[in-house]
């Protein structure tokens, strides 16, 4: 499957990156994050656990939160909330 | 009544659910536990046939802790630069050159000694080229060589197709000749015949010979040291001309560059915003150590690679002492494996850590049994060889890397088989590509003409870091493009 974002709801997002590798997670959650309005949350889902270690460090230098990490059959559902 | 039943049904499914969870992860261990006794029964068993076999398992070892460590860490030269440049990311480049440093502190009493197995290489512009190809194709390919190895024992198949691509690209680039004659220019293959190499290398047919016997082979092979004027095997060349002017330095001055530029205003803000006042050098000093510290497992990673390197070659260097040879050609003459020696009876035997030739070499080996001819050149020929895979040092090096990665994915649980997509796959035949041709040009890639050559005070090292940097900064820019207009048309239909 190929990246998709969507909205769930009114403020809500989600970002869906599975199956790809770095930096395809890292450049589409900081590209999706910059058009989001602040207290937006996006929900991210990936599965390439070294662009875990780079976004976690890219949310906390921007300034935004995170406000969820859940990991689920090898996959990682994130909530960030942008600043 | 209704809703209680609902929700008992929906604890049970959730106990269910943890239960089979949990059970995954047990069969997870397992399988690493299993992969710990298949290496361990190899290392074993190939010692009780014969003690040579020791010298294949120094390499097994340290390639599993490499591969522990670059698991572990999510270590990843690819994304030291390319982190910095897409989403200002600096963990990873401190946890690169942390490795680097710790590995010249504990090389440098090494080299010093005289024990060191490390060769400086021929330094030249043509190692900043090679750096960029180099770049260009780990952005790409979305790893560097050594991380496509520890991916793939993360079950990523796009990191094995990677490797696949890297591999061919650089057993054929070897070799090529023919029409790519044309392009090489005449004093190269001039002052490639001078070189006087033995007839079966035909070096005039080949770019890559011509390139290496007629331009990269004329350059000196420099250290920090012999510039100072130093003996590099000495306590001075070591430590001061290597060691601080060659590492201590210029990495102390990299890593206050990326604190200016990439760290030092998030750091400022995110003290304001807790109400502490951030001044003076106290302050500066303070936001430097934060970057360093900043990813523990990067810097543990880090850490312990740097001081297993250097302890490699000097293990190495003591067992070629012990068996009375300097390359592994011989030891497989003694255990009667001499298929695939070069024509002066070496074998790729670096000593050290290393990744692409032995890569290159597998696919050699392959074509050569398929009947192509591949010792007619110098990469195979003359200098590596094309050992049987199942034999070849390096090998188990790179064999055992994956199998250490596997052995810490499977216990935290982040082994999974990613199966590749269109697009993915694409980006890791492309990337492999580009780096298989800068790893021949380099004369090795992130590892063998970077990390290694940095870290041992070689010249060259730096100018291949240069070029790779510049590389990524090409492939960094490439996928911004690529990333916007894919992502602008998935959020226009959320009005965004």
């Amino acid at each position: 499957m190929g990246m998709k974002f969507d909205k769930t709801d009114e403020g809500r997002y989600r970002l869906n990156v599975n199956g790809y590798v770095c930096p395809h997670p890292q450049i589409y959650t900081k590209k999706a994050l910059e058009k989001l309005a602040s207290g937006d949350i996006l929900e991210l889902i990936f599965d390439n656990p070294s662009s875990g270690e780079s976004i976690e460090q890219m949310v906390e230098n921007d300034g935004n939160e995170l406000v969820e990490q859940k990991k689920e059959s090898g996959q990682f559902i994130w909530q960030i909330q942008k600043a | 009544m209704q809703q209680q039943v609902a929700s008992v049904a929906t604890a049970d499914e959730a106990v269910a659910k943890m239960t089979l969870e949990e059970e995954g992860r047990r069969k997870k261990r397992l399988w690493a536990q299993g992969l710990l006794g298949f290496f361990a029964f190899i290392s074993v068993g190939t010692y009780v046939y014969n003690e040579y076999y020791i010298y294949l398992s120094v390499y097994l070892w340290f390639g599993m802790i490499y591969g522990m460590c670059l698991q572990y860490g999510k270590f990843c030269f690819s994304s030291a630069f390319r982190d910095l440049f897409a989403i200002r990311v600096p963990r990873m480049l401190v946890g690169i050159v942390i490795a680097t440093v710790l590995f010249g502190v504990v090389s440098a009493p090494i080299t010093a000694i005289g024990l060191s197995t490390f060769h400086a290489a021929p330094v030249s512009s043509h190692a900043v080229i090679a750096g960029v190809f180099f770049g260009i194709g780990m952005v790409i390919a979305g790893g560097c060589a050594s991380s496509s190895l520890y991916k793939t024992g993360e079950g990523n198949l796009n990191a094995l197709i990677v490797i696949l691509s890297l591999s061919l690209t650089q057993a054929l680039f070897a070799d090529v000749g023919g029409w790519a004659n044309y392009f090489v220019p005449e004093a190269w293959t001039q002052s490639a015949l001078e070189k006087g190499l033995p007839a079966s290398i035909n070096v005039t047919d080949g770019w890559v010979d011509q390139y290496l016997a007629g331009y990269v082979w004329n350059s000196p092979a420099l250290t920090y040291a012999q510039v100072l004027g130093m003996k590099t095997d000495s306590v001075s060349g070591a430590f001061v001309g290597n060691l601080l002017v060659g590492i201590l330095i210029p990495a102390g001055l990299l890593l206050a560059l990326v604190y200016a530029l990439y760290w030092r205003k998030g750091y400022r803000n995110k003290q304001k915003k807790a109400g502490n006042v951030v001044s003076g050098l106290g302050g500066e000093l303070a936001g430097y150590w934060s970057m360093i510290i900043a990813n523990k497992r990067t810097a543990i990673a880090g850490l312990i690679l740097g001081i297993a390197c250097a302890l490699h070659m000097l293990v190495m260097q003591g067992l070629r002492v012990k068996f009375g040879f300097k390359n592994a050609g011989v030891l497989l003459e003694r255990i009667g494996w001499d298929y695939g020696l070069s024509v002066q009876g070496t074998v790729f035997d670096p000593g050290y850590w290393y990744v692409t030739t032995q890569e290159a070499q597998w696919v050699g080996w392959t074509l050569q049994k398929m009947g192509i001819n591949n010792m007619d050149n110098i990469y195979f020929g003359f200098v590596n060889g094309i050992p049987n895979p199942a034999i070849n040092p390096a090998d188990w090096m790179s064999f055992s890397l994956i199998g250490g990665a596997a052995i810490i994915a499977l216990y935290h649980d982040e082994f999974k088989f990613k199966k590749p997509t269109w697009e993915t796959a694409m980006w890791s035949i492309i990337g492999g590509f580009f780096m298989g041709i800068g790893a021949r040009l380099g004369l090795g890639c992130n590892v063998g003409a970077f990390f290694v050559r940095v870290a041992n005070g070689d010249c060259s090292g730096w100018l291949f870091g240069l070029g790779m940097a510049g590389g990524a900064y090409l492939g960094v820019q490439f996928f911004n493009w690529w990333t916007e207009k894919k992502l602008a048309k998935e959020m226009e239909s959320c009005g965004l």
